[in-house]
């Protein structure tokens, strides 16, 4: 499976494609596909998002579901979608959890 | 210190508004991103993993109080209360928003200070030994050629393109604290017989993925040819060095693959025709230069040892601290302090904003408002009254930065890695912390003596593994984490490049096995005062391999 990642232009913040078309801060909403058409869809909105100067950096990236939440199956996608792994207190693992609030 | 003069206010005012606009119309979509990484590449700012990084350069490690405050503001203001000095003697916020760097380039500015440099394939911001124009060892202070050469690759015409980066390092002693022989070019200053000031001169040294330690290419250049000598340098480099292969670009390959002999013949031929120019530099703007460097003030205080004395009776951790972290300084009555950055399990380098601001505070009290920054990623205060150490130490214990470690185990030059940087394969800093913890006892510590640990997080070698007493490449594995370990490395007047010791070890195994090659250490030295450099190089690697590798080899 994949999913379509950048970083805002604006503030280099992560963020991903989400299903409603948004570009999330959270990993969590992310668009999953799991075909080479999605794939080539994600790629195409990618590029316009670039083109558009929303984002940059824009990569496709390979990630798992388990238990219904999507894992990446590289260390630095998960860091990414973390933060940095030794301050707990930096980065997306900082905020409070959706709907915690 | 060096203070701007109006060329230099005007120039970075210039490209402050130069580099804001080209912000403002990024953001604006008037111009792609194609177009603008090269811009902000050349005003420091990277795109990392979870934000833009800004690198700030602090020429040869030198700051003020008032720089140093900036700084301390910036990070309370800008990103998220903290900064990381970096192995260039540079300082790099991790989260800044591309919208705010105008204003914080402005800021900075207005203590005469920016980013330019910082990056790009031009040359870098000039390094020296962090206890220039302090050290009681220096023939003369490094810094103000360091200036000179400063000023003269700013936006330098002919080197603003050059096939890769390229870093100089001064140092002024016999001891080389600035690691010049890893160094593009690595300038030692010294006297010849006559007294007159020249350099000792280094080429083609660097680390990253081809790790080379660099040739002495002159015994001695007349100071006064410094420019012109370093013009004929990058012009054959600028001319030669290749621009197909980016791994190959760097000028270490080029003077090994073309000889250093051929080098020397090719640099001399370039500078016959510059050395009697326009580059050759004036005496009297040397002279100029110098009188910005020239030492503070430092009256007689004699009261030192009898201070210490009565310190070290009150105090052990005092006494110990003492031992470790203070520098012996050309004037007696005074010293050199070094500000570990490196406290047990923090992050190497990082100072918060609180700590930025008491830093900068105990050196306006103290330390004659100048602080310097260590290519070891520790803060130096280079001019502290002995009888004053014990009023600094205190002052440095409320702030936590009174680790007595220096040149210790825990004092670990480590790479931001893969915790932050784009680049990087595998963690540095958590593979830091945990040794540092477990290496936590100072008596310990103390007991093993110098040993310089180095992390870096790919191969690209910012945490400088190479030139590590012990050395750990964080490498990517079949998608997991796995660090490599170097021995013998050193980065000193007598710089060798580490040798890989065998297979590499997981995230969870690797502590214990730089505690083995410790505990090896240990037992193999000859007395206390055998360092574990000099025992590596007694015995080889043997003995670290058999206590690492043994088991498994019986067992296969």
């Amino acid at each position: 499976m994949k999913i379509l990642t950048a970083n805002r232009l604006t503030d280099g913040e992560a963020v991903w494609f989400a299903a409603d078309g948004s570009w999330a801060e959270t990993i969590d909403v992310a668009e999953t596909v799991g075909d080479k058409a999605g794939e080539a869809r994600l790629e195409a909105i990618g590029k316009a998002a670039y083109d558009n100067n929303e984002v940059v950096d824009v990569n496709l990236i390979d990630v798992s579901v388990v238990n219904g939440a999507i894992q990446p199956l590289r260390l630095r996608e998960v860091i990414r979608a973390a933060g940095p792994s030794n301050r707990l207190d930096l980065g997306k693992q900082a905020r409070p959890a959706a709907g915690a609030a | 210190m060096y203070r701007y003069d109006e060329f230099d206010h005007d120039f970075v005012k210039a490209r402050v508004a130069d580099f804001s606009d080209q912000v403002e119309r990024r953001l604006a979509g008037e111009i792609t991103e194609d177009q603008f990484r090269p811009l902000r590449l050349m005003n420091g700012v990277y795109l990392q993993l979870h934000a833009y990084m800004l690198r700030i350069a602090v020429p040869y490690g030198t700051l003020s109080s008032k720089q140093m405050r900036m700084l301390g503001h910036i990070a309370r203001k800008y990103d998220k209360g903290y900064g990381h000095f970096t192995t260039r003697q540079n300082i790099q916020f991790n989260w800044p928003a591309l919208s705010d760097i105008p204003a914080i380039l402005a800021d900075l500015a207005s203590v005469e200070m920016h980013a330019i440099q910082t990056s790009g394939n031009c040359i870098r911001n000039v390094t020296a030994d962090h206890f220039a124009g302090a050290a009681a060892d220096e023939v003369a202070d490094p810094r103000p050629y360091a200036e000179i050469l400063r000023q003269w690759s700013s936006v330098h015409p002919e080197f603003s393109y050059l096939p890769r980066k390229f870093k100089i390092a001064v140092t002024g002693a016999e001891r080389d604290r600035a690691a010049i022989q890893t160094h593009d070019i690595g300038l030692h200053l010294k006297k010849n017989e006559k007294g007159e000031l020249g350099f000792a001169v280094y080429i083609g040294g660097g680390q990253g993925r081809t790790p080379m330690v660099a040739k002495k290419i002159r015994d001695f250049l007349p100071e006064q040819h410094l420019l012109s000598y370093t013009t004929a340098i990058l012009r054959v480099y600028n001319l030669h060095g290749r621009r197909d292969n980016k791994y190959k670009a760097r000028i270490k390959i080029l003077v090994h693959e073309t000889g250093v002999d051929e080098i020397i013949r090719q640099v001399e031929h370039e500078w016959q025709a510059l050395k009697d120019g326009e580059l050759k530099l004036p005496e009297a703007d040397v002279a100029a230069i110098q009188s910005y460097f020239a030492p503070p003030a430092l009256t007689a205080r004699p009261e030192g040892d009898e201070a210490i004395k009565l310190a070290r009776l009150d105090s052990k951790s005092f006494g110990d601290w003492v031992d470790q972290n203070v520098f012996t300084h050309g004037n007696p009555d005074y010293a050199a302090v070094t500000i570990s950055l490196k406290g047990i399990g923090e992050v190497p380098g990082d100072a918060t904003d609180s700590q930025m601001h008491a830093v900068a505070d105990i050196a306006e009290k103290f330390g004659f408002d100048e602080i310097r920054v260590s290519h070891e990623q520790n803060l130096i205060l280079p001019h502290v009254a002995r009888a004053d150490l014990k009023a600094v130490y205190d002052a440095l214990v409320a702030i936590d930065l009174a680790t007595a470690n220096s040149n210790l185990i825990s004092d670990i030059i480590a790479c931001p890695g893969l915790d932050y940087c784009a680049l990087a394969n595998a963690r540095s800093i958590p593979v830091a912390q945990e040794i540092s913890r477990r290496f936590a006892s100072l008596e310990r510590q103390r007991d093993i003596g110098e040993l310089k640990l180095k992390i870096s997080g790919c191969i690209n070698a910012c945490g400088h593994h190479h030139v590590g007493h012990i050395g750990i490449l964080g490498v990517e594995k079949k998608g997991a984490e796995l660090y490599q370990v170097t021995l013998g490395g050193s980065a000193d007047e007598h710089t060798t490049v580490g040798e890989i010791i065998g297979r590499g070890f997981g995230p969870e195994e690797i502590t214990d096995a730089i505690e083995t090659i410790v505990e090896t250490y240990l037992g193999i030295r000859l007395d206390r005062s055998e360092k574990f450099l000099d025992a590596y190089r007694r015995v080889g690697p043997a003995p670290f391999k058999e206590a690492l590798y043994a088991s498994e080899a019986k067992a296969a």
